[in-house]
């Protein structure tokens, strides 16, 4: 299953370039494609999709043999959620997206079958899925998550503990359906984790992604949304919070590739702690059949002490004129030290104060999860994040 | 009685251009019950003087010292300060995005007290105060001065004031900005304070005006960063007539005299 564009030395990034004066070779959608590892060069670390990630952490990921088996999962059921794997072969892997970097197409030669999450019926469902007990040896793992037509639920896929782990997670939205998937990452403070999420939205769908990175020394997820058919939308947001050492790192890619697609992408993170890294790169491409697109993406980054990193990287790609609006934003901030007065001035404590001007800022993310019972645990997250301050 | 005590204080501001001196020796003392109008030009060191016995970092005190019934106000922390029973009243509010006024409100009484408030007559006194101060329901649930008008941003200052209870209020220039309405709003406000919890009042201004609702036992003028002359009202009286030209004049290390009528 490889693209028909044929790689080239450039995409491979065998030419050397400097990084700051890096023109992209092809529009997004263009980008080297295939399921086989050993069509991807081993990573050194200078190309564009690996320019910002700690490589030699995760060597084992992209290069080294992956552990392919069923992973350890709880499932919470509910009426109209089944669970299921699939064959290798089943017509339904590959169809939301396939591999655009090595770690994900490591994952995607080693998994031996894939996990179904099907989701059916118009009433409102949740399931959660928890992967934790992964260890320390490097795995791999493939989910798809396919919502039938005009079918509704909230899937949660979350992370604890120990894991060396490259992935593949791909949803398929159905025509009509409306579909949140909430990918959470609380893992251990040496857990790896490398996660490529594809999407492919039916007619009139609507997915809600929101991506929640709190735990874990190296998290890299990158969703790629295919808005595929008329008048789908994507809601993609996300919510980081690094300490000290940890890098977390997030790669959205948003194709409108019918007309009347929407895409609102917000992610928001906090770091503190001397060496947390956070990465944030937003492409959007509206293509040519992309007419009356609406688009928007942003990004905002809290910077809570001294000897942090953020990056934060927009690209908008735009093949035709006739679109409703696109737009991107991306802000990173020092914590502000008139805010804390201002509260402790009112006899609020210095921890107390930085914890409420921070959960203020992430709040927004939390609020629009639509889950009381999830967002209650990630406020309760959050503040633990807040408290190892 | 609790009383306020500031002695010869002097206070540095570290700015682009180096270390400026701000305050040079200021010395007052503030009783509980009492209202004391500082006045004085801009540039005097007024708003420095409010910040400093708030605590800002950014002001430097190298010299003097300010207690609080015999305990140095310099060692306390910011939030300490407030705990012990000050308040400060800013002229420029600070904007707290994702934090709603109930929520603040809650926090910082909570803070004050030591224990949270009892929630029925909590609620009950917030819903009164924000009435008393002509303060529309919705503002409770809004974020802490976010898209508030200069005039909303006042009135939450004294609404602070009124349900944190504090002993010392220091207002800094809640009146500039302020329509005669709001004026008169915020100043019931202020007395309505006084009169619930007899706390003592610093009140910073550039102009007369807010002197006709809140009336001062005494005033101050304050030019170059010391009190060149205080007074009863009678004071603001001459200051409306004859305005600060005559401080200006002289030379501010030692306080003019006062020409013969």
């Amino acid at each position: 299953m490889t693209s028909t564009a044929m790689p080239t030395a450039e995409q491979h990034g065998l030419v050397a370039h400097s990084d700051g004066a890096f023109v992209p070779v092809q529009t997004r959608s263009e980008r080297f494609r295939s399921t086989n590892v050993d069509d991807f060069e081993p990573v050194n670390g200078r190309e564009h999709e690996w320019k910002l990630s700690p490589v030699a952490a995760f060597a084992d990921l992209t290069s080294g043999e992956l552990d392919g088996s069923r992973l350890a999962i709880e499932t919470t059921d509910a009426p109209g959620v089944t669970y299921s794997y699939l064959a290798r072969d089943d017509a339904r892997i590959g169809s939301a997206g396939i591999p655009e970097e090595r770690a994900s197409a490591n994952a995607w030669s080693s998994f031996g079958e894939a996990l179904l999450v099907s989701v059916t019926g118009e009433d409102e469902k949740t399931a959660v899925v928890t992967r934790s007990g992964l260890g320390d040896a490097p795995r791999a793992a493939h989910t798809v998550i396919e919502a039938a037509p005009n079918s509704r639920a909230l899937v949660v896929l979350e992370g604890a503990g120990a894991a060396r782990l490259s992935e593949n997670v791909e949803i398929i939205v159905g025509d009509g359906a409306s579909l949140t998937v909430v990918s959470l990452q609380e893992w251990d403070d040496e857990a790896v984790h490398l996660s490529s999420q594809f999407a492919r939205l039916g007619r009139d769908s609507f997915l809600k992604h929101i991506v929640v990175s709190l735990g874990g020394k190296v998290v890299r997820v990158n969703p790629s949304t295919h808005l595929a058919e008329q008048g789908a939308d994507i809601e993609a947001l996300g919510l980081y919070f690094a300490d000290a050492g940890q890098h977390l790192e997030q790669q959205v890619y948003v194709h409108h590739d019918a007309p009347h697609t929407k895409s609102r992408v917000t992610y928001k993170g906090a770091l503190q702690g001397s060496g947390a890294r956070t990465v944030w790169v937003g492409d959007v491409l509206i293509g040519q059949k992309a007419t009356g697109t609406d688009s928007y993406e942003q990004n905002r980054n809290l910077v809570l002490t001294d000897g942090t990193r953020a990056d934060s990287v927009p690209n908008l790609e735009i093949e035709t004129g006739d679109i409703e609006g696109a737009g991107h934003a991306s802000a990173t901030g020092r914590f502000d030290d008139e805010q804390l007065f201002y509260l402790m001035s009112r006899g609020i404590r210095e921890d107390e104060a930085r914890r409420l001007v921070v959960r203020g800022f992430l709040t927004e993310i939390v609020q629009k999860i639509g889950s009381p019972e999830l967002e209650a645990r990630l406020t309760a997250a959050v503040e633990a994040e807040l408290q190892g301050s | 009685m609790s009383v306020l005590e500031i002695k010869n204080l002097h206070v540095n501001v570290e700015t682009e251009q180096g270390t400026r001196e701000i305050l040079r020796g200021v010395d007052l003392t503030i009783n509980e019950g009492e209202i004391h109008a500082i006045m004085g030009p801009n540039g005097s060191g007024k708003s420095t003087l409010a910040y400093t016995i708030a605590g800002h970092p950014k002001y430097t005190v190298v010299d003097g010292e300010i207690l609080f019934d015999g305990e140095n106000v310099l060692e306390m922390s910011v939030d300490e300060r407030a705990r012990a029973g000050l308040f400060l009243a800013m002229q420029y509010p600070v904007e707290i995005p994702g934090v709603t006024v109930t929520n603040f409100l809650r926090t910082a009484k909570t803070a004050i007290d030591g224990e949270a408030p009892s929630v029925r007559t909590w609620v009950k006194d917030v819903r009164e105060s924000m009435a008393n101060l002509k303060m529309d329901k919705a503002f409770a649930e809004r974020n802490v001065n976010e898209g508030f008008s200069g005039g909303e941003k006042k009135r939450n200052e004294i609404l602070q004031l009124e349900l944190l209870k504090p002993k010392f209020a220091v207002l800094d220039e809640t009146d500039s900005g302020l329509d005669v309405d709001a004026l008169k709003i915020v100043s019931e406000g202020v007395n309505r304070a006084k009169a619930n919890t007899g706390l003592g009042v610093l009140l910073i201004t550039h102009y007369t005006r807010i002197l006709r609702y809140i009336k001062p036992d005494f005033v101050h003028v304050f030019v170059a960063g010391r009190i060149a002359e205080q007074g009863g009202p009678e004071l603001a009286d001459r200051l409306e007539e004859e305005g600060y030209d005559r401080y200006q004049v002289a030379e501010p290390a030692s306080a003019p005299s006062v020409p013969a009528e």
